[in-house]
């Protein structure tokens, strides 16, 4: 933790004696994890599961002529074989778009292809039998004949009037399009003493969960209730949409959510063979268990990015930044995802690019076609790796050609700290944040000058290497302003109920959920600093519709600074009973005690006066004893959303330092420094864990990590040996270092962490690698910046 | 090569007898059949090393063992390992360090990383990121996995608990 600052600013409710927050401790429970004993949906078996395999298509466009499954179904173990057009009866379709995306617009969807598949992977039949093993045999033999349709696979192509249109009902293959202008784009560009035009390439690449998606949906027809076990991001999300498909109420629909194999935005959406599977298990009366295969995830599982953007920026020969101009195209296979929509990363393009720079000058269009690719959505940093990416290696383009240090361009175009509260050129309102603290930060943890210093040295023995830097601003915290406006029943509140037992331990049960993150963590610091009692006293519930208070769950980078908020306000009222009776008890008043060590103690001087535990042996076994206008209320629960604010904006700035192998074109990763300010800092390890495997995520886009696909729509390296992912031995250590802003929208002040280190990361090394290069005058922008991208643009190949 | 096979094979300590059908694999058997779900499956190809155990001694993928060529082997899985106190420190070293998030590559990584430290008493950070190079985690960035194994070492050598 070089350069780390972990002291946070003053909290009322929280800066108390013996409080865990700003301090690293450990993660309740990760000893269940680290024996192999944790409980993920892949674990779970049920009186008479049955498993579920599903038949999927091999043409990325085809009409479904024929499905025969004669010869499968006597096979062994074989429970039955539906269709799409059979499951049909049990849940309906649905189409993935949201009002305030104005424009947006998809074609309906159904758990299993009826008449025509759309991409190659889409489930076409489900095969259900006692054993996996034994439903994928059975679907070996389940014979579908198909007439193939001609696949509209290039996203650059998708919109000539030469492209057959894919879902002929809309007219066209334009899901949605957004343009925005703002300041005066001519007039700045005009005004400019340089303006650079590129065109930044990403690849599209997917989340390659450890534990794949999984799902056990158990139909109780006596109960006439659905439960579903399910590794997902946002129980009360999955239980409203599988009630409204098939028919039942919310109330009939319960979630759980146990140990998560890893999310990373893949666990957020709704799936159609997710949905084909509780609808399977209502069909057959009995529980149902699907887990997909690496084959499947490569094939099923959202993929993300895939951008095409051109980017052009204006600067003055004294390093301002007079306009940035971008037209984004992105393709997101042949739906829009459901229900978040596959809109929202070109629309947070639109919204993020230039955010970190005073120019008011800006003019984007962004265009989101269809394709018969597997589908693309939100995927941790939704937007943001493309944004930072396109903006930073504008401002390094801009700074290259004025002869300006990459450093002072970006201070001399960073927001300054002191103009909070300000907006953004594409109307983002930014509260608080510190670009230049972060930067000065960054360039003393990196050694800045020395580092030049060495680059110069080792060009001179032709060793070429290239340090690059991004400032990014990041999305956490959101509102309703990110779902809920566009109708999409997404709670962006989240609620937190806690309660003492009488032995003194405390139960809070929450509606963020867990995934890794450190969520049961940050609720059990919280609440336990408040509450005045040791953390290992604290037990968190969460990932259970039935069990905890209703909320949105972990995503966008929400889980500590809305989760967090409402259990600092539910403890808080909890705190206040728990004096309250302890001064009825003890003669005493509230505000004379306090709670410290597990025990009632004098405010005063912190004398005891009496164990938590005998507080709740009086409330609950002897309320005899009590004066007789006391009801002891040892269970508070409060809820919280933003409202001043639709997003809680964090930044910070990224560093890569890199060598080049200009004969193999391979990039070896030496360094990688980020300075991030997430506001109050709940616990410092964990922060910095998730910055750095954020930063790791980044790192593969930038370097590995891609979904090819041929000319006909195949996905051809759908396995992991051929995708590839970054593992240890490539992997650099990272320097994390923050700068402190909390919000002042809640009185905890956590804004979120999550999408940072894979905002910037790929910018980061995409400017190094071009700095690397600089004496070879070549510029890429492209990712992922594999050898052969490198050799060509050396020209070696 | 349809019917099942009489295997015998000791796991954890305890002997175990089973009928498997051939094609059954080492991860599926210990996972379906003795319940033992700490041994995870991640990609069944033998990339992940995510289901990582030890097989008289040697660590291997079981997805890409058969369960019948464990006949008469020893097998240890990630509760074995735990209920021996065998790897109690780097268990506490991961925990401290939290080079776990989400936690299902960590059985295998923490196999993968007991094997490192039987082989080599004091790796440097490059040797530990080499022996961990099968062991995907797309949680952590592995820098505190790394962390971890390497203060496990050093208090070995020093011998500290």
């Amino acid at each position: 933790m070089t350069g780390a600052d972990s002291t946070p600013a003053a909290l009322s409710a929280l800066d108390r004696p013996n409080s865990y927050i700003g301090k690293t401790v450990p993660r309740p429970n990760l000893d269940r994890l680290l024996q192999g004993r944790g409980l993920y949906v892949s674990d779970i078996e049920l009186p008479r599961m049955a498993h579920v395999a599903f038949v999927r298509s091999p043409h990325a466009h085809a009409k479904i002529i024929r499905i025969d499954s004669s010869a499968a179904r006597p096979m062994p173990g074989v429970i039955a074989i539906v269709s799409g057009d059979e499951l049909s009866k049990v849940i309906t379709p649905w189409v993935g778009v949201l009002s305030h995306l104005k424009g947006l617009k998809s074609a309906s969807q159904s758990a299993i292809a009826i008449d025509r598949v759309c991409w190659q992977g889409e489930a076409v039949a489900a095969v259900v039998a006692a054993t996996r093993a034994q439903a994928e045999d059975a679907a070996e033999h389940v014979v579908v004949e198909y007439e193939m349709l001609e696949a509209v696979t290039d996203m650059r192509t998708a919109l000539d009037p030469a492209t057959p249109i894919i879902h002929a009902s809309l007219g066209d293959n334009l899901a949605f399009e957004r343009n925005h202008d703002a300041g005066g784009v001519d007039q700045a560009f005009a005004d400019a003493d340089e303006v650079i035009e590129a065109e930044f390439v990403f690849g599209r690449h997917t989340g390659v969960t450890l534990e794949p998606r999984a799902v056990v949906a158990d139909w109780n027809t006596a109960e006439r209730r659905l439960t579903i076990y399910q590794g997902t991001q946002a129980p009360h999300m999955v239980q409203n949409i599988a009630a409204l498909h098939l028919g039942l109420t919310e109330a009939q629909v319960r979630v759980v959510c146990k140990d998560v194999g890893g999310s990373f935005g893949i666990k957020v959406h709704i799936y159609a063979d997710e949905m084909a599977t509780y609808a399977l298990a209502v069909l057959l009366r009995r529980p149902i268990k699907f887990v997909a295969d690496r084959i499947e995830s490569f094939n099923t599982d959202i993929h993300a990015r895939d951008h095409r953007c051109k980017g052009k920026i204006g600067v003055k020969c004294d390093g301002s930044i007079t306009a940035f101009e971008i037209d984004d195209l992105t393709g997101i296979g042949p739906y829009s995802m459901y229900p978040r929509t596959s809109a929202i990363e070109a629309n947070q393009v639109v919204n993020l690019v230039g955010g970190p720079y005073v120019t008011r000058n800006y003019r984007a269009r962004a265009r989101v076609v269809f394709q018969n690719k597997n589908v693309m959505c939100q995927y941790r940093a939704v937007g943001h790796p493309i944004a930072c990416s396109v903006t930073e290696g504008l401002v390094d383009l801009a700074a290259a050609r004025i002869a300006m240090d990459p450093i002072e361009i970006r201070r001399r175009n960073l927001i300054a700290d002191d103009a909070y509260p300000c907006g953004s050129p594409s109307g983002l309102r930014f509260e608080k944040l510190s670009h230049h603290a972060a930067l000065a930060k960054l360039v003393s943890m990196m050694n800045y000058d020395a580092l030049r210093a060495e680059q110069a040295a080792l060009r001179t023995k032709n060793i070429y290497r290239g340090i690059g830097i991004a400032s990014f601003i990041e999305v956490t915290n959101p509102s309703a302003a990110f779902y809920g406006v566009g109708g999409a029943k997404i709670s962006s509140q989240d609620g937190v109920a806690v309660r003492l037992d009488p032995q003194g331990s405390v139960i809070c049960q929450t509606s963020i959920t867990e995934q890794g993150q450190g969520s049961e963590a940050l609720s059990a610091q919280i609440v336990a600093s408040v509450l005045g009692v040791s953390m290992d006293r604290v037990r968190v519930i969460l990932g259970d519709t039935d069990n905890t208070p209703y909320g949105g769950g972990t995503w966008a980078s929400r889980g500590a600074g809305i989760g967090g908020e409402a259990a600092l306000q539910a403890a808080k009222v909890l705190r206040r009973n728990i004096l309250e009776v302890a001064a009825a008890i003890l003669q005493s008043a509230p505000e004379q005690l306090d709670i410290v060590d597990n025990e009632v103690v004098n405010a005063n001087d912190r004398s005891p006066r009496m164990a938590l535990s005998e507080l709740g042996r009086i409330v609950y076994f002897r309320p005899d004893t009590l004066p007789p206008d006391i009801q002891p209320e040892l269970m508070a629960t409060r809820h919280f959303v933003p409202r001043d604010y639709p997003f809680a904006f964090t930044n910070g700035v990224q560093a890569s330092w890199l060598e080049v192998d200009i004969d193999t074109g391979f990039v070896k990763l030496l360094k990688h420094w980020v300075v991030e300010d997430c506001g109050t800092i709940i616990n410092p390890q964990l922060v910095d864990e998730q910055i750095r495997g954020g930063v790791v995520q980044g790192l593969g886009a930038a370097l590995f990590e891609k979904c090819v696909y041929d000319e006909r729509g195949q996905l051809t390296n759908a396995n992991m040996a051929d995708y590839l992912i970054p593992m240890a031995c490539e992997m650099p250590d990272i320097d994390v270092g923050h700068v402190i802003s909390p919000t002042k929208e809640t009185e905890l002040g956590a804004k979120g962490a999550g999408e940072a280190g894979t905002a910037g990361a790929a910018a980061a090394v995409a400017n190094a690698v071009n700095d690397a290069l600089r004496p070879f005058e070549t510029i890429i922008t492209e990712i992922p910046l594999t050898p052969q991208i490198i050799l060509s643009a050396l020209r070696r190949i | 090569m349809t019917n099942p096979v009489a295997i015998s094979l000791n796991v954890n300590g305890e002997r175990v007898e089973a009928h498997v059908l051939p094609r059954l694999n080492l991860a599926d058997f210990l996972r379906d059949h003795l319940k033992l779900t700490g041994t995870h499956v991640g990609c069944e190809h033998g990339v992940c090393g995510a289901c990582t155990v030890r097989v008289n001694g040697d660590i291997v993928r079981s997805c890409l063992v058969l369960a019948i060529q464990a006949h008469e082997a020893n097998i240890e899985t990630i509760e074995g390992l735990s209920d021996s106190g065998e790897i109690s420190d780097l268990q506490a070293a991961f925990r401290e360090r939290n080079a776990l998030q989400c936690g299902f590559c960590t059985p295998g990584m923490l196999m993968t990383a007991q094997d490192l430290l039987k082989q080599s008493p004091s790796p440097d950070r490059d040797a530990i990121r080499e022996h961990l190079s099968g062991n995907y985690c797309r949680c952590t960035g592995y820098q505190a996995i790394v962390d971890a194994i390497e203060t496990t070492a050093r208090m070995r050598v020093e011998g500290r608990p």
